[in-house]
């Protein structure tokens, strides 16, 4: 699934650019490859860590899907990033230690958001737990729709898209060599792709759940922000991280934060 | 198999070049050529690239670069020689800073010429580089411990898991 979103994702991007792009299996033709390279390595720690991002994130995709509490999984959503910034830091060179530092400053500049979403979540459904988010009958963007503009700013950052491709960026235009993932090769590198597959059907499964009362809404919406961040992605030059560290925050202060106050006035009225 | 010849990523390095084989080179990346679609990534890193493509004629102080980058592919890898100078020095052969061409330094597997060469012509010694990638590979799995790449060269051993 989140191989064929990354190949769908490469394509429309290309006819963005009036480009015909590649086949939409390119993406697993790529990770075939990078399992028959030869693994370049500065230590060898650095690999074990990189095991641990792909399989926190399929944790993460696990506890989200079955339906478990929604802070476990932003914490194990955490816990694997973390994991990715320590491989990067264990390889010691310039370019990936740059990329990890920014990495980090990209998980500061999310993760109020994100924190946020779920706050917002329980104050209208009551509840933590993803199962019970699921079943809640009504629209969730109706009474949270600072938090649902909110999460889809954190969205671009998650993704790693344009403006917000500090860390490490897919396009050519580079600053940092491949930033964070400069030093991974071969099937290290293709464990980071596919966890970063994992990772983004886990997180537009999250866009889901705002609909999860009309399921076909919920795979439009979830459809039309991918869409959105592509759009975003072609759209935009980078952001410095100043920028954008601040507008993330101001974003979740005024649209997330905003958004629950006005919800907690509402019912203490009630 | 399947993977190596559809998803060949290159590494770009201008050792002295003119920059007319690089233009010709990046115009292989726009919507006229689109070497994309065939898989194709330029990435800015060696150490995720297959194909290391040199432009320009080697000077002196371009030859530590190229033999890094080399030594940074990963196995297997090609190199790939774009235009006249890369190829043989061209007219800059016989300059007092220059060594001449790209196989002066480290093995070259497919030279492509022309001054500047045409874009249909780099995709083309692409594609043939593909088939000597491919044999390196088919090498490599028969003899995993020799490394699939010419030795003749001294090149500084990496630490490689």
């Amino acid at each position: 699934m989140g191989g064929l979103l990354a190949g769908a994702d490469r394509r429309v991007s290309a006819r963005m650019q009036a480009r015909q792009g590649p086949p939409l299996l390119q993406p697993f033709l790529d990770v075939l490859k990078l399992c028959q390279k030869e693994n370049v390595v500065v230590r060898r720690s650095q690999n074990f860590y990189i095991l641990f991002f792909l399989l926190l994130m399929i944790f993460t995709g696990a506890l989200f899907f079955t339906g478990a509490d929604l802070l476990l999984v932003i914490f194990a959503l955490t816990l694997a990033g973390i994991f990715f910034i320590l491989g990067a830091y264990k390889a010691s060179s310039p370019y990936s230690f740059v990329g990890a530092e920014r990495e980090l400053i990209q998980m500061m500049a999310y993760e109020p958001m994100v924190l946020l979403t779920a706050v917002g979540m329980y104050m209208v459904t009551r509840s933590f737990q993803v199962r019970e988010i699921a079943s809640y009958p009504g629209v969730l963007p109706l009474a949270l729709p600072g938090v649902f503009l909110g999460f889809l700013f954190t969205l671009g950052i998650k993704f790693r898209k344009s403006p917000f491709d500090l860390s490490s960026s897919h396009h050519a235009h580079q600053e940092l060599v491949r930033g964070i993932t400069t030093e991974f090769s071969g099937r290290t590198l293709a464990l980071i792709e596919v966890a970063h597959w994992y990772e983004s059907v886990f997180l537009l499964g999250w866009v889901y759940l705002f609909f999860a009362s009309f399921p076909l809404l919920g795979l439009v919406a979830a459809g039309s922000a991918f869409g959105l961040l592509i759009l975003m992605d072609n759209v935009f030059a980078r952001f410095k991280w100043q920028l954008v560290l601040k507008s993330a925050w101001v974003v979740a202060a005024v649209l997330g934060f905003g958004n629950i106050l006005v919800l907690s006035f509402m019912h203490g009225a009630k | 198999m399947l993977g190596l010849k559809q998803s060949p990523w290159i590494v770009h390095y201008d050792a002295s070049s003119c920059n007319g084989c690089d233009i010709e080179t990046l115009a292989c990346l726009t919507p006229l050529y689109d070497v994309e679609r065939l898989g194709v990534i330029n990435t800015g890193n060696p150490k995720h690239a297959d194909i290391f493509l040199v432009t320009g004629a080697v000077n002196h102080l371009s030859k530590e670069v190229i033999r890094n980058i080399y030594n940074q592919l990963a196995d297997p890898k090609v190199v790939v020689a774009v235009g006249i100078c890369a190829s043989s020095g061209g007219i800059f052969r016989k300059c007092y800073n220059v060594s001449g061409g790209v196989d002066t330094v480290i093995p070259v597997d497919v030279y492509v010429p022309g001054c500047a060469a045409r874009p249909e012509a780099i995709i083309d010694g692409v594609v043939q580089a593909l088939a000597v990638l491919e044999r390196r590979r088919k090498a490599m799995t028969a003899a995993p411990q020799q490394l699939a790449s010419d030795n003749s060269f001294k090149t500084e051993p990496l630490c490689r898991s």
